[in-house]
């Protein structure tokens, strides 16, 4: 192979011409994450100008969240960042609180943080394993997909669901964690250890794949910051700007961690400051676990052990309150931590924001007229009127939600600023001046998130 | 800076742009008349005590059905009118909406310097073509964020390199986040144009 620095043209042996020459590259193509169109104009191997032409994921979230209560916004954010769904959940509930003016118990604001962290993990996880894939380092991939799989496993437990959680609510969370969480999390995370341990060892030295991250798609700091870039890729170029750290929300001004930067906005250095933040990820949420406040007690002191919630329902029918004016339900195997006993500690102490437990659902006629007062249409949480912004820290940088209240029951506008549109927006002056080949780790490294970007 | 003193740095340097601003829920808010918009954000980028270097999004709001009760979701059967519950009290109680106004482009900028944040926003009263100045000689962030807000509601760019369609298909006919747009209005697909 030929040596040839970017921004030169190579030499050309007498006689031979070259011409420019149009490759499109997508909708569909096996290397892109997602669905996104790129025309890139060639000179030889070289790319003299790129057009990226998104748009074909657009499912109008911002229009139907127009259209719907503001819980009912809900599930449609998890289908923003679809890799890392609690984070989305969390930007926009901190949005409504903010709004709305409340505040959520410390506990809520743990498990919150919590979750984040571990799905950020597995955002860089998968953002990592597929870049390393495209170019040739299948077992990367493998290995990568196997540790998201153990946090997804995590995430299944807590919140019912892998991808499509919809774990928030506004003003707390659905279920607390379950007893046992912790020490999942301690083996998940070992293993997480292992496989960055592994993939460091196959890629960090490796020579080709050194040979492709290096001086390839470089961005300065000044010039990422022009094109409102965040996130690791900020990052990677020297800049320090992270939500976590400069606007601290939730309790991330508790936690230990540092910010890693890189020095010269490379693909490399967005792979290795994408490896460190898996390991500060996983640092915050052993920090959390340890400071978090202790939840309530499980089972019903009475009998000793919590009521199915089948159980109650046919109680309930039958008028048989005394038995489970007390107790505890079990929602679900998969929501083990939804009972009353949890509420407390998960959810802000507003009955016209928060839903009941189903205890008080079932078992009181007040907790009946609560529920339905909050889930049928044209009731629900009642925002005041105003405007707010809440940026977060996406996977891929600040995630911002601007929700716009006029009374109503649902969101006049709710504008989500996606991270992954900035750089998507940058594309073109990355690529331009590097090789056609270049193209595959600089695509991968931006983390394109076509439910994020199209929105 | 503080929310007070970014207001008040902003309304001493434009005195004649700033029409009216507000801190609601930590959010410091200036509403700038529509010629003001290209030099205030100049000013916020290049001054060094502002420093605001990072443009972090740009969108517009639809204002002419505010207050009007909410759009109907296309999937709601129940006719049924229903007396809402009231709405929860607010001791610091926002100002409004820009009157007379339809459509408002919102700008949110920070210092990654100074860290802090400031929007502005840009009510636009002409409600047939709304235009307004390009920030893309600033920032070329605002390109792509000009473009998406043309798409959805219309408002024109003036200045802006390059404004055309960037999430509907460029065949599309309409603004899809102006309030007048039905949520279930379907257009067919037109194929490709050549």
């Amino acid at each position: 192979m030929t040596t040839h620095t970017p921004g030169t043209t190579p030499k050309q042996p007498a006689g031979l011409t070259t011409r420019e020459m149009m490759l499109n590259i997508g909708p569909a193509h096996p290397a892109m994450h997602g669905i996104v169109r790129l025309v890139t104009k060639l000179e030889g191997e070289e790319i003299k100008g790129a057009e990226v032409e998104i748009g074909y994921l657009h499912r109008g979230f911002e229009k139907m969240a127009e259209t719907v209560d503001y819980n009912g916004v809900m599930p449609y954010t998890d289908r923003l960042n679809y890799v890392s769904p609690l984070i989305n959940n969390m930007g926009y509930c901190m949005a409504m609180e903010k709004l709305l003016g409340i505040e959520v118990p410390e506990r809520c604001h743990y498990i919150r943080v919590i979750l984040s962290e571990v799905s950020r993990i597995g955002d860089h996880l998968t953002c990592v394993g597929a870049t390393a894939m495209e170019l040739g380092a299948f077992t990367v991939f493998l290995y990568m997909i196997k540790a998201r799989e153990y946090l997804w496993d995590l995430v299944e437990k807590v919140t019912g669901a892998r991808m499509t959680v919809s774990y928030c609510r506004v003003g707390g969370v659905k279920a607390d964690l379950q007893d046992d969480f912790a020490e999942l999390c301690v083996k998940a995370f070992m293993e997480t250890r292992k496989v960055l341990d592994e993939t460091h060892g196959l890629l960090t030295r490796n020579r080709i794949f050194t040979d492709r991250m290096n001086g390839t798609g470089v961005i300065s700091a000044e010039e990422a910051i022009s094109y409102g870039i965040t996130g690791p890729f900020l990052r990677a170029t020297g800049a320090e700007y992270d939500v976590r750290k400069d606007c601290p929300y939730a309790v991330y001004d508790r936690l230990p961690f540092d910010v890693p930067v890189g020095t010269r906005g490379d693909n490399m250095d967005r792979y290795l400051v994408r490896m460190e933040e898996m390991e500060q990820s996983m640092r915050i949420v052993e920090a959390a676990l340890r400071d978090i406040p202790p939840g309530p007690v499980l089972t019903n002191p009475e009998t000793g052990r919590p009521i199915p919630a089948a159980e109650m329902v046919d109680l309930a029918k039958v008028g048989n309150i005394d038995a489970i004016s007390g107790g505890c339900a079990v929602a679900g195997p998969t929501l083990e931590g939804s009972s009353r006993a949890q509420y407390p500690s998960i959810a802000a102490d507003q009955k016209q924001v928060f839903l009941p437990a189903k205890e008080d659902t079932y078992g009181n006629i007040e907790g009946l007229m609560q529920n339905f007062k909050l889930v049928m249409y044209g009731h629900g949480v009642r925002a005041p009127k105003g405007e707010v912004y809440f940026p977060v820290e996406g996977a891929n940088g600040e995630l911002g939600f601007y929700v716009v209240s006029d009374g109503g029951s649902g969101p006049y506008r709710l504008r989500c600023r996606p991270p992954c549109f900035a750089i998507m927006s940058a594309l073109p002056t990355l690529l331009e001046g590097d090789m056609i080949s270049d193209l595959i780790p600089t695509f991968g490294s931006v983390n394109m998130i076509g439910g994020e970007l199209d929105r | 800076m503080n929310n007070s003193s970014l207001i008040e740095s902003v309304t001493k340097r434009f005195p004649d742009g700033v029409s009216a601003s507000h801190t609601y829920r930590g959010d410091a808010t200036v509403v700038l008349q529509l010629d003001a918009l290209l030099e205030t954000a100049r000013f916020l980028k290049e001054d060094p005590a502002m420093e605001m270097n990072f443009l972090v999004d740009v969108t517009a709001v639809d204002y002419s059905a505010f207050g009007k009760g909410s759009v109907p979701a296309f999937f709601s059967s129940s006719g049924v009118t229903v007396r809402p519950s009231p709405q929860i009290p607010d001791p610091d109680p926002w100002p409004g909406p820009p009157d007379k106004a339809r459509f408002a482009v919102v700008y949110h900028f920070y210092s990654m310097a100074k860290k802090h944040r400031l929007r502005l926003q840009v009510p636009i009263e002409d409600e047939t073509s709304p235009e307004v100045d390009s920030l893309t000689s600033l920032w070329p962030g605002a390109n792509w964020l000009e473009r998406e807000v043309w798409d959805m509601f219309g408002i024109v760019f003036r200045g802006h390199p390059d404004l055309k369609r960037i999430l509907m298909y460029q065949e599309f006919e309409g603004h899809p986040l102006r309030k007048d747009y039905p949520v279930a209005k379907r257009q067919p697909l037109i194929g490709p144009l050549n």
